[in-house]
């Protein structure tokens, strides 16, 4: 079944607990056509597996390689994307929009 | 973010219960409230429009941006009847993340075979809603045609803070139904709140199609339509 947020923070909660290292991502800014909506979620754990949507699918990708560093280096840190972003060609929003997303670690 | 902080989030949510996540974007400070500490809050009016918002989003607060994150529980349907429409309607609601609790207290109708995968219960409404209380984030769907088994809890769901509220039924039926709920007691600005004829007038026609047209008015009542007419 499609995740809700229910599911993705219950388990950020259990792989955090689990002694996984976890990253929380957070949609906090969207410009024009952005596909999901300011606070939806991915959570990410040290080894590359996910759950949930920051986009449709277009940046997943890059937020995972960039929670790992958060994971690594414990500080958030703040991503943009967008058809602006020099990135846009490998990462960018095909539907046009801007997104910016925040990556947290999980501290257990 | 801390996993206390994620923990009470979760055990909140788990509850039925509102909570907003205040998160200063540049030092990565955090903090949570819950929904009944807002009013005491330093930052209250923000956070209340938020919450009432249902939306997440930044708000700028001593010359600081704070991203708050608003986790309202998940919006659930109740729905009496486990007739054939509840029987679409449910793995519909489920693909739009929207739980469904069927109540029905007649046995030959409320059978786990009929309904796999659904909170079902065999019980009369006045029972069953000890369990499943109505609140702001449920929506209450009438489909016995049964005023025994429909009238109860649709007197409840009118006294509570339900987003939407829908009852299945002819003009002739509702009617009827009006007259009743008038004699309980209930006036005009009460009974408004009724979607009746229940559902989107799609012209649906079978047990799936107005499954659609009543999940189509539940979205609506929840998000609220966006597009201008053209």
């Amino acid at each position: 079944m499609i995740s809700t947020d229910t599911d993705i923070l219950a388990t950020a909660e259990a792989w955090a607990k689990a002694g996984r290292g976890v990253a929380l991502a957070t949609v906090v800014e969207t410009w024009g056509s952005a596909p999901r909506p300011v606070g939806s979620h991915l959570v990410i754990d040290g080894e590359g597996n996910f759950l949930g949507s920051v986009s449709g699918g277009c940046v997943e990708g890059a937020v995972v390689a960039e929670a790992g560093d958060v994971i690594a280096e414990g500080k958030p840190r703040t991503l943009e994307f967008g058809v602006a972003d020099e990135t846009a060609w490998q990462v960018g929003l095909s539907c046009g929009g801007r997104i910016k997303v925040y990556v947290e670690p999980v501290r257990a | 973010m801390d996993i206390k902080l994620l923990s009470t989030l979760n055990s909140e949510r788990a509850a039925r219960r509102a909570t907003v996540l205040i998160t200063e974007l540049g030092s990565g400070e955090q903090r949570l409230v819950k929904e009944a500490d807002l009013a005491g809050d330093e930052m209250a009016e923000a956070l209340d429009n938020q919450l009432r918002s249902g939306k997440s989003g930044t708000v700028e607060v001593d010359g600081k941006a704070w991203f708050l994150t608003v986790q309202a529980p998940p919006p659930r349907i109740i729905v009496t009847g486990a007739v054939h429409i509840s029987q679409a309607l449910a793995p519909m609601a489920k693909l739009l993340d929207l739980d469904v609790t069927v109540i029905d207290p007649r046995t030959a109708f409320a059978t786990q075979e009929r309904f796999p995968d659904v909170t079902l219960l065999a019980e009369w409404p006045e029972e069953a809603l000890q369990s499943v209380p109505f609140d702001g984030y449920t929506a209450f769907v009438a489909l016995t045609h049964d005023p025994k088994i429909d009238d109860p809890a649709l007197q409840a769901a009118l006294r509570s803070s339900c987003f939407y509220i829908g009852a299945l039924g002819s003009r002739k039926t509702h009617g009827k139904r009006l007259e009743r709920l008038a004699a309980a007691g209930f006036g005009e600005a009460d009974v408004k709140r009724i979607h009746a004829p229940i559902g989107l007038d799609i012209g649906a026609v079978s047990p799936a199609e107005i499954a659609l047209a009543i999940l189509g008015e539940i979205v609506q009542a929840l998000r609220g339509p966006r597009r201008k007419p053209v």
